[in-house]
């Protein structure tokens, strides 16, 4: 950017701002690069080296290339290869929260948007479903944990309902922990989910429903042929990033069984597997299963990336001061 | 006439979709809220009242709860919530100033590789802390950070998903025209953000502020793996803590009062500001 200044005595002189543009985002790259791409680069060599501390007696570092991907992928003696089971409970318990968590968002989303229905109270309602969102994940698997313990009062109001024995434990059983950690990361996230999806509902034409309708076509048509296939994107983009969300699953498993996964480590996920090596601590597994971690978001994250960047070509070229609240609310 | 009975009968379609849907709300809306009403409630009733089991109706022993807790020999949680506020109130100030002016160099300027940068920090958003911690964990050992505030708020500079979200905002609101005028009245670049450009920030500097501190307040893996002191933990270490402590021991009462705290400032933030924060929800992300 080039800019003609009228010095005192009269003469022009030019000015480039171009300087200015690198100073300002330099904390930015010097930031990145000191706390974020360093650290990556030493995850990844980590996880090339054999290095691991045995009491106080400290192994390695040896390069040993790809040994600890071997082993990671090598089954134990039970004949399980713990990284894929931690990976499926990571996606069982992802998918529990999530299903219900879109559908229930999308139904939401379209009352609340439609006008034959005109709901009335919705910034109540959304302050109500948003509210969880912002609880801290750690504090609120505390409290299903005391809750649902064994002398916490939802045990006491069912058993003297006489729909459990004394002796059940919802500790104890696969169904009811995994549906106790569903249960949480749905109430955490349909909220969000739902005002998400309706303002993309909003930024739809509101005349293309209005012909729809005009046309014959009744709500479930107008849903699927209309809605649907406009919103795609946005939606696409909630599930994407909901499952990279999903792959960082912790702090909910890890609280409310302390980190063991009860039962039989069956709830245990991904980031509570390369938490137990970061605390061993074993440097070299711990890098080689976050190097496995990084490829499944680099996956997910590079479609968002496309989407992202499609959308805002998109954007800059047709309105270059586009209106602020189109489509926010 | 066939219209008119059409008419009603659709209407009372109408009826009965608005019940089905008003019921399927409140029923959302009382499973949000049923957990927390009794972690309210069983905060103010002591260990033998929660001892006989279920009830929704409050008791009296609120303050000696919150006195029991407060004073708790082994959770440190007045420390804890100090630490915590320390973190997250310098963190919310720090990623939201530097993500504008950062986004503020990008929108502002004409330099060689801007586009680059801008694809850049789009390109690796989506990357999760988790997948660095090692890294991090060892780098900040190396530097002698551990038990320090440092290595959990100056991170927070480079926030891709905030800078993402000043950028499109300045897009909307920041005229180029707007800097040229301070430029002729002679004000320096920097005089010029500080002073022109970030009060035109500042809904989106107010939305981001509020995100950044609940998230750091929440925060629990990063902090778990640098602090070990007693007295520089926060809040959610000390939660987790809780957990792992020999339960049968615990005063209930004061465990309800443990968890009432550690979420307590982040409900009287939103309480206040819903508002904004729900209108804040949808920005950043891909639009229609």
């Amino acid at each position: 950017m080039e800019k003609q200044i009228r010095r005192k005595d009269g003469t022009l002189k030019s000015v480039s701002y171009a300087k200015w543009g690198y100073i300002f985002i330099t904390p930015f790259f010097i930031a990145y690069i000191l706390f974020t791409l360093i650290p990556q680069f030493l995850t990844v060599y980590n996880s090339f080296f054999e290095h691991y501390r045995v009491g106080l007696q400290e192994v390695g570092p040896n390069f040993v290339g790809l040994q600890n991907y071997k082993e990671l992928f090598t089954a134990d003696p039970n004949g399980t290869i713990l990284i894929l089971k931690y990976a499926l409970n990571t996606l069982v318990l992802w998918v529990l929260g999530a299903v219900p968590q879109f559908v229930i968002a999308m139904l939401l989303a379209l009352f609340f948007t439609s006008a034959r229905l005109n709901i009335k109270g919705q910034s109540f309602f959304k302050t109500v479903i948003y509210m969880p969102n912002l609880i801290m994940a750690a504090a609120f698997s505390m409290l299903f944990f005391t809750l649902f313990s064994r002398v916490g009062p939802i045990q006491g109001l069912l058993e003297n309902w006489g729909v459990l024995d004394h002796s059940f434990d919802f500790f104890a059983h696969k169904v009811t922990v995994r549906g106790m950690i569903a249960l949480m990361n749905f109430l955490m996230w349909f909220g969000n989910t739902t005002i998400v999806l309706m303002a993309g509902i909003m930024g739809i034409d509101q005349s293309l429903f209005e012909s729809a309708t005009i046309d014959g076509a009744n709500s479930v048509q107008v849903f699927f042929r209309v809605t649907m296939p406009l919103l795609m994107p946005i939606f696409v983009y909630c599930l994407i990033t909901a499952m990279i969300g999903g792959i960082q699953m912790f702090d909910v498993p890890q609280v409310l069984t302390k980190g063991d996964g009860v039962p039989n480590g069956l709830t245990r996920t991904l980031v509570m597997y390369l938490n137990g090596y970061l605390r061993a601590p074993n440097y070299g597994m711990a890098g080689a299963v976050s190097v496995i971690i990084f490829i499944i978001t680099g996956v997910l994250g590079g479609v968002v990336y496309k989407m992202l960047s499609a959308q805002y070509k998109d954007q800059s070229k047709k309105k270059p001061h586009r209106e602020r609240k189109g489509n926010v609310l | 006439m066939k219209r008119i009975s059409d008419n009603t009968a659709g209407k009372i379609k109408l009826t009965i979709l608005r019940v089905v849907v008003y019921s399927i709300l409140i029923f959302l809306c009382v499973l949000c809220l049923f957990f927390f009403y009794l972690m309210v409630i069983n905060s103010t009733r002591s260990n033998a009242q929660l001892a006989t089991g279920f009830s929704l109706l409050p008791k009296e022993n609120f303050f000696k709860n919150f006195i029991n807790a407060w004073n708790d020999s082994s959770i440190n949680i007045p420390r804890g919530m100090l630490n915590s506020l320390i973190i997250a109130l310098s963190t919310a100030v720090i990623t939201t100033y530097f993500s504008a002016l950062t986004a503020y160099g990008v929108h502002a300027y004409d330099f060689k590789g801007k586009k680059f940068v801008f694809t850049f920090i789009m390109a690796v958003m989506m990357i999760p802390a988790q997948v660095s911690a090692l890294g991090f964990i060892q780098l900040m050992t190396r530097f002698g950070l551990t038990d320090s505030y440092i290595p959990l708020i100056i991170p927070g500079i480079a926030a891709p998903v905030v800078f993402f979200y000043m950028k499109q905002y300045m897009e909307s609101v920041l005229p180029l025209d707007v800097i040229d005028a301070a430029r002729v009245d002679g004000s320096s670049e920097f005089r010029t953000f500080n002073t022109i450009v970030l009060p035109m920030l500042k809904p989106a500097i107010a939305v981001q502020m509020i995100f950044s501190f609940v998230s750091s307040w929440n925060n629990y893996f990063i902090p778990a793996l640098l602090l070990n002191k007693a007295d520089m933990k926060t809040v959610p270490i000390m939660i987790a803590q809780l957990r792992s402590a020999d339960y049968s021991k615990f005063d209930m009462g004061k465990v309800y009062m443990f968890i009432l705290l550690a979420i307590l400032p982040v409900i009287i933030v939103y309480i206040i500001l819903s508002k904004s924060i729900i209108k804040g929800v949808t920005a950043g992300s891909v639009k229609g």
